[in-house]
């Protein structure tokens, strides 16, 4: 256990000869210290990814559920009935309650739990210290603590399903007064309650995380390791780490707040109530600061998602082109630019909700901006390709997939951010296909990328390559046909969240796209099987890995396939070029790890 | 019987797993590097690359080609037009760099896949490329601004007529009431205090401008060609009025008054008339007949727009724009607001 603390420590008394320190059974690992309570950050990836897996299946199916409800609105179907309960699914049909519940939820798991705390959970603990050249994280300890507090976060949202009233039913945005009274919605009632404890554990939980990534990047670096010559993801991570940091607060003050008004009586966002036949006490209060608080958050929250995946994005396709990427100074640039504006747009969500117009302005000139950083992003993605080498990894197909997803959804967001568009397209589900598309798409589709990647890091096996193959295209033709027919729905007018649309004749002939887009989903959801047969089976039983199977420059691949304690054997390796070096003239390889010290007449990072 | 399947489904198991087992056996014998991609899997995926372009492409123009007719009819109001035409213009510009930048990647995709004998080039970086990408889209944001911003600053615009229609939208679970002012052409104040079985939209009762407010459920009117002004408020939680025919929404919020203006300048009786929402309307009666539902004709809607609970899928009110003299008429019928006066 003592060198299981500090990385620090260990890099200190560590750094030649005590190379044997870190072979196995010379400290006394129980089960619970090594696997449980671990304080490894390979371990500790691992937790979260799983842990992420997991409640990916569970949001996906949540998801399948609302969309049969959509699809084929009255239509009974028994499993229904047998999954969510004779209450919530009487006779196989969805009641109107529990659809909202089950959209709420799928929502709040989607980006919290999968892509927030399993995206960057999962990354950035594997591939800091990795691609750094670090023994483990600046502090085990608190990197343990952060995944414990995502692990109790993720009960208490799981177990919120089993209540009698049903978990939080107000949107995954939770706007009061909705939220805040129990008359309004039985969601609200201790649904609510567990889910503001949940999210007020996952911040914890994330700041743990932030702090710690953000001091082992900039304390921990190796010998050589310049932040101009770090590999893009951790710029990447490095930049949403201190987007995490900085926003995470806002929402659990925003949260705390909430929690006030629902049971102390104070009216931060109430006032003017009259429900469940009494008016409320509470005056003078304004659910707008709630929502100013939660966008505050919200924002730079769907960059803390994005980021990541285009992080891993910009290695992969690198890596996988043979190539340099492109603008490596010009894509941490427009990082940083994403993640500075990202700031300063959070009002564009709220430009229907009576917000003074001039300040609708002043966020749709901001919110723009951002099109030009991410813009710059697309075309260094293609441009690497070109005149590239393309090896097709199933993790490169899903890059290219997620520069698709990147490219499509980010054009409608050019719509959505122009609040004379707004207007009528606003919660609609034009906005449903926009963020599903740029933000849900392209980062699960790094996730996956990602995990095709740095299987080999994570269980010392190969992931199947036919089986990634037919995982991807099935899930790229699938996730299109879901999402985007939604432009088509949201043009016409269908609001979001409505339990059925056919309520209204005057959108009885669009039922036809929703069951399209239910029948995609379908096929879309069967295709993760196929994900999860690979995942679990090469888990255990895959080939096994060589060390550096991809012919990667970067310092993760120069230690050997084992899990080491302190990550090298020996000595942590020298850097002495940038990770980009593919198909350098003048070399033999179509690779020059990091590792290789620069010829006499060789210029770094590409200089000529 | 059931320990049956059971006996058969674990001897289903330990026959997977020998045969696994004999597929791993003779796969670290050969020592072959299955993970490793081959000249094939690059053509094949390249190829796939370009193919899946043309059905992304393809599926698209079909979705255009199939679903526009539904798409939302032209614009009942003035300043929809404004949006539209935006809209229409953004579409232009959005959908070229769809498939422009798509293409790119697709094209690249497909044209630069792998192959053992071959080197990539070692590029870096382009100053030239990449000041022309950085510049094209600032140019073409900053006339999406500067329109964008015109056209908002023209429709969040304050007094446009002098004497202009004025409307209450009152939201609450799960419906909404439309309020007008009455002879005195002025609301009465509100007091949420007040609100009962009643006084259902909470109006002061000691206000005398209240007396001939007009409360209506259901439908409401409002006259072509006058420019109506909206105030809303809502009872309990967040609403939202969103009326996609005129391009018009505002959400409702409790202990706030917010508002919206537009003019009508398509009755309910002329769109009816329009070949698009003919196509549309014949289609949904179509489906309704299958099903047994009585026909329907065109209306106005008024939605709500923000989640609010379990029936916020069934939240509407129908607005009927007629001819001034028919809504004058219509809200003469209409009767005014009689409170029990509280002690």
């Amino acid at each position: 256990m003592e060198h299981n603390t500090h990385a620090g420590v260990i890099e200190g008394h560590n750094l030649h000869d005590h190379a044997h320190a870190h072979d196995h059974g010379d400290h006394h690992e129980t089960f619970v210290s090594k696997y449980v309570f671990s304080m490894d950050h390979k371990v500790i990836s691992r937790q979260f990814l799983i842990t992420a897996v997991v409640m990916a299946v569970i949001a996906m199916v949540m998801s399948i559920i609302f969309r049969l409800q959509l699809a084929w609105p009255g239509e009974k179907f028994a499993f229904i009935e047998a999954l969510m309960g004779r209450k919530w699914g009487a006779d196989g049909i969805l009641n109107p309650n529990a659809y909202l519940a089950l959209v709420t939820i799928h929502g709040t798991i989607m980006v919290f739990f999968v892509l927030t705390g399993g995206l960057s959970g999962t990354f950035s603990n594997l591939l800091i210290p990795y691609q750094i050249g670090a023994r483990d994280m600046a502090s085990g300890f608190l990197n343990m603590l952060s995944y414990w507090f995502f692990f109790i976060s993720s009960t208490i949202m799981l177990s919120s399903l089993f209540i009698e009233d049903g978990p939080a039913s107000a949107g995954w945005t939770i706007y009061p007064p909705l939220s805040a009274l129990p008359e309004a919605i039985p969601g609200s009632k201790l649904g609510m309650t567990l889910w503001l404890i949940s999210m007020s554990l996952f911040v914890v939980s994330s700041l743990l995380g932030s702090l710690n990534y953000i001091v082992t990047i900039i304390n921990l670096r190796t010998k050589g390791m310049t932040m101009t010559r770090l590999p893009l993801t951790i710029w990447a991570f490095l930049v949403t780490a201190i987007l995490g940091v900085l926003s995470f607060p806002v929402l659990f003050s925003a949260v705390l707040l909430l929690i006030f008004d629902r049971s102390m009586g104070t009216s931060f966002y109430l006032s003017d109530i009259y429900i469940g036949g009494k008016p409320l006490e509470q005056v003078g209060g304004s659910p707008i600061l709630f929502e100013h608080l939660f966008w505050f958050l919200g924002h730079p929250e769907v960059y803390i998602v994005i980021l990541p995946a285009l992080g891993i994005t910009s290695e992969i396709i690198a890596t996988n082109s043979r190539k340099p990427i492109f603008g490596y100074r010009a894509m941490i640039g427009s990082m940083i630019a994403i993640g500075f504006l990202s700031f300063i747009v959070w009002g564009h969500h709220m430009f229907m909700t009576g917000m003074n117009p001039f300040l609708g302005s002043v966020f749709v000139f901001t919110t723009l901006l951002i099109a030009i950083p991410s813009a710059v992003k697309a075309f260094n993605y293609i441009t690497t390709l070109w005149k590239g080498n393309i090896q097709y990894t199933p993790a490169m197909l899903f890059s290219i997939g997620l520069v698709s997803s990147f490219i499509t959804g980010g054009v409608t967001g050019i719509i959505l951010a122009d609040s004379t568009l707004d207007i009528t397209i606003h919660d609609t589900y034009f906005v449903v296909a926009h963020f599903h598309i740029v933000m849900g798409l392209s980062a699960i589709f790094g996730m996956f990328a990602g995990v095709y990647h740095w299987f080999p890091k994570m269980f010392l096996r190969m992931m199947n390559k036919k089986l990634g193959y037919l995982h991807f295209w099935t899930t790229f033709l699938g996730a299109y046909g879901v999402f985007f027919p939604m432009h088509f729905l949201g043009m016409s007018g269908v609001p979001r969240r409505y339990y059925t649309n056919s309520n209204f004749p005057l959108f009885d002939n669009l039922l036809d796209i929703n069951q399209f887009v239910t029948m995609c989903a379908i096929f879309a959801a069967f295709a993760q099987v196929i994900f999860l047969i690979n995942f679990f089976y090469s888990m255990f039983r895959g080939e096994k890995a060589n060390q550096n199977p991809w012919k990667s420059n970067t310092l993760e691949w120069t230690n050997p396939v084992a899990h080491i304690h302190g990550n090298w054997p020996g000595a942590l390796p020298e850097v002495h070029r940038w990770p980009y070096d593919y198909s350098k003239p003048g070399h033999a390889e179509d690779f020059v790890p990091q590792t290789v010290a620069l010829a006499l007449d060789e210029h770094d990072g590409g200089e000529h | 019987m059931t320990l049956l399947y059971i006996l058969a489904f674990v001897l289903l198991c330990i026959a997977l797993n020998q045969l696994f087992k004999v597929f791993e056996l003779s796969r670290d014998l050969r020592g072959d590097k299955l993970y490793k991609t081959t000249d094939s899997d690059n053509k094949f995926n390249g190829r796939a690359m370009l193919l899946f372009m043309f059905i992304f492409f393809g599926f698209f123009i079909w979705q255009v080609d199939t679903y526009s007719y539904r798409l939302l009819p032209k614009s009942a109001s003035e300043h929809g037009y404004l949006i539209d035409s935006l809209m229409n213009a953004n579409y232009v510009l959005v959908v070229l760099v769809f498939f422009v930048v798509n293409g790119f990647l697709f094209f690249f995709a497909w044209r630069y896949h792998g192959t053992k004998d071959r080197k990539a080039e070692y590029i870096v970086h382009n100053n030239k490329l990449e000041m022309i990408w950085t510049i094209v889209p600032a140019i073409a944001l900053a006339f999406i601004i500067i329109f964008g911003l015109k056209y908002w600053n023209e429709i969040m615009k304050r007094n446009n007529e002098a004497n202009p229609i004025k409307i209450e939208l009152y939201a609450k679970q799960f419906d909404w009431t439309a309020r007008y002012p009455g002879a005195d052409n002025e609301f009465g104040i509100d007091d949420y205090m007040q609100i009962d079985g009643s006084n259902s939209v909470g109006l002061d009762t000691l206000d005398t401008r209240c007396k001939d407010d007009i409360l209506v459920k259901n439908e409401f009117h409002i006259p072509v060609g006058r420019e109506i002004v909206f105030q809303f408020r809502s009872r309990d939680i967040i609403h939202s009025a969103f009326m996609p025919h005129f391009r018009a929404q505002m959400n409702c919020v409790p202990g706030q008054i917010t508002s919206f203006r537009f003019k009508p300048v398509v009755t309910t009786a002329e769109m009816r008339k329009d070949a698009h929402v003919i196509r549309n309307i014949n289609e949904i009666n179509e489906i309704r007949s299958k099903r047994g539902e009585d026909a329907i004709d065109f209306d106005y809607l008024l939605l709500c727009n923000k989640i609010c609970g379990a029936s916020h899928y069934n939240m509407q009110m129908k607005i009927v724009v007629d001819t001034e003299k028919d809504y004058i008429a219509w809200l003469m019928k209409q009767k005014t607001f009689k409170p029990i006066a509280k002690k």
